[in-house]
């Protein structure tokens, strides 16, 4: 699925409880992460529940690989993934994630107030794509 | 006749709706909502009666330093403290433990000896004691609580030594709610030499403390958390001991005479509020305790008491809900968890329905670990928390459950 896809199913839900049970069942459906990597090494800080990110650098492309141990939290890591995954360190830079989630109607997951860390998530594939260069 | 009704109603802002519907406050814990009277004393205050206090020899700065040390005698009722210079104003009761490691601890505490706390405390009652632990070789101790969190005395007793030279404990677990004896502690703690800190940064809010009949060395508390404003705490130390410790912050109004070679300090407590005091905070906390007063400790504790065991109870309606911490002994205080949720997952669902709850590891990651959990949730009381919010609750709660069930 890609991110246009994403932003049309959202578009048809017409309360929270609808957009969320959504959110949760990309959060059931995303691509594993190894139980391996689920260390301190891995963790994005600044989240309240656990969250790690790993990156695969293939070729000119990231693939990243995310888990939570909460649901709606890994719903969100799936949209994050969504919208960076494969994709080059420049084209990763030149992401506009706040107006994703805006058009998602989500854009309350990446105020600082939520602290969800999906914010420090995003700053973190950023900074995977940076060094990549 | 306890009318929680009437008494909520002097909260201005849990009569506004947000979002359409009323607003649930269960986190009254982490701090307490404000009373109107608290906000219309600060706001006279400043609108009437505004300067530095300590300083100037006009009108307005006799009234508000006489204000300010009304509130300090208020701080001193309220805690039964034999005299009105044996309390401290701090920022909060972190910075109030804080000073007493700085300042006694620094003086006291050599290589061989032994800080003892309890596995229920606060970073802000653990975390100081371990730097300065740290700093002059000391070690610091801790003993365990029972799996149900309750206090186990033969424990306390077994880690208790000839080499203890401070206990430092909660008066009552900000997360499990579990109460500890504090006079029988505080008995035996100086039995063998020790003295004693209480951080009662949540007991303050529920119960009646007595410094004195307790025999404590020290005690701490926040205003935020007792319907004051933040900004604004609270160390109490017996004056013989305080008299002895050096000072730790040096500037304005802790001097007695200053030359350019030579300083000499003012007594207590002056000796440790260097600066500009945060008089206002101060004059307001006072009134929180004095709206607390005018209710009645023991008429909140019972009223909190008889939420704690409704809650108790109808919290077992939600499936696979476990609460965590179940001593006898306990205040308005509820951790739990739902196996397999989140609880940042849960929190979501409630905040949607208007309910607040803390989640996380409420600032005691070590107790949370121990109790076997990374992460809890929590509701708390307060003395105009009603039985309706309990329905709130549960009704939430019910819904995250299902919300989140994978069927």
């Amino acid at each position: 699925m890609d991110i246009e896809e994403l932003i049309d199913n959202f578009a048809f839900f017409e309360n929270w409880e609808e957009k969320y049970q959504y959110v949760i069942d990309l959060g059931r459906k995303l691509e594993p992460l190894d139980d391996k990597y689920k260390t301190d090494e891995w963790k994005v800080k600044g989240c309240q529940s656990q969250v790690w990110l790993v990156p695969d650098f293939r070729e000119a492309h990231i693939h990243f690989y995310g888990d939570s141990d909460a649901i709606l939290v890994k719903g969100i890591i799936a949209i994050v993934l969504t919208i960076y995954n494969d994709k080059t360190a420049d084209e990763i830079k030149n992401v506009d994630v706040l107006g994703i989630f805006a058009k998602l109607g989500l854009e309350e997951n990446l105020t600082p107030s939520r602290r969800n860390g999906m914010m420090s998530m995003v700053e973190k594939i950023r900074l995977y794509a940076e060094n990549a260069e | 006749m306890y009318d929680v009704y009437q008494i909520k109603k002097d909260f201005p802002i849990l009569q506004r709706p947000l979002n359409g519907k009323p607003v649930v406050f269960l986190d009254t814990a982490a701090s307490a909502q404000k009373p109107r009277q608290v906000l219309e004393k600060m706001r006279q205050i400043y609108e009437t009666e505004y300067a530095n206090a300590h300083r100037g020899s006009y009108t307005f700065s006799e009234q508000i330093t006489s204000e300010f040390e009304a509130a300090r005698r208020t701080v001193q009722l309220f805690i039964n403290a034999r005299e009105s210079r044996e309390i401290i104003f701090t920022r909060n009761a972190t910075e109030a433990i804080n000073l007493v490691a700085a300042t006694w601890g620094r003086v006291n505490l050599h290589s061989g000896d032994e800080v003892l706390i309890s596995q229920a405390e606060h970073h802000a009652n653990l975390v100081p004691w371990q730097n300065i632990c740290k700093m002059t070789g000391a070690k610091l101790v801790v003993f365990p609580i029972a799996d149900d969190g309750s206090f186990l005395k033969e424990e306390y007793d077994k880690y208790l030594n000839n080499r203890t030279k401070l206990v430092s404990v909660t008066a009552m677990s900000n997360v499990l709610g579990t109460i500890f004896p504090i006079k029988e502690m505080a008995k035996a703690a100086h039995s063998v030499g020790a003295k004693i800190l209480v951080d009662a940064s949540q007991y303050a809010a529920h119960s009646p403390i007595n410094v004195q009949d307790w025999d404590c060395d020290f005690l701490a508390f926040s205003g935020h958390k007792t319907y004051g404003p933040t900004g604004i705490g609270v160390l109490y130390g017996k004056a013989e001991i305080l008299s002895l410790m050096p000072p730790y912050q040096f500037g304005g109004d802790m001097i007695e005479k200053v030359t350019y070679e030579k300083t000499t300090f003012a007594d207590i407590p002056a000796r440790f509020e260097a600066g500009t005091a945060a008089s206002v905070q101060a004059i307001g906390m006072a009134e929180g305790l004095k709206y607390m007063l005018s209710i009645g400790m023991d008429n909140i504790a019972s009223h909190e008491q008889k939420l704690t065991t409704c809650a108790t109870a109808r919290l077992l309606e939600v499936p696979n809900l476990k609460i965590v911490g179940t001593a006898t002994e306990k205040g308005g205080v509820i951790s739990f968890d739902i196996k397999g949720i989140h609880p940042q997952d849960i929190a979501f669902v409630l905040n949607k329905e208007n309910v607040a709850v803390r989640t996380g590891h409420h600032c005691a990651e070590p107790l949370v670990n121990r109790m076997g959990y990374t992460s809890l949730a929590r509701a708390s009381f307060g003395l105009y928390s009603t039985k309706e919010d309990i329905d709130s609750l549960v009704a939430a709660l019910l819904k995250a459950e299902k919300f989140f069930r994978e069927d």
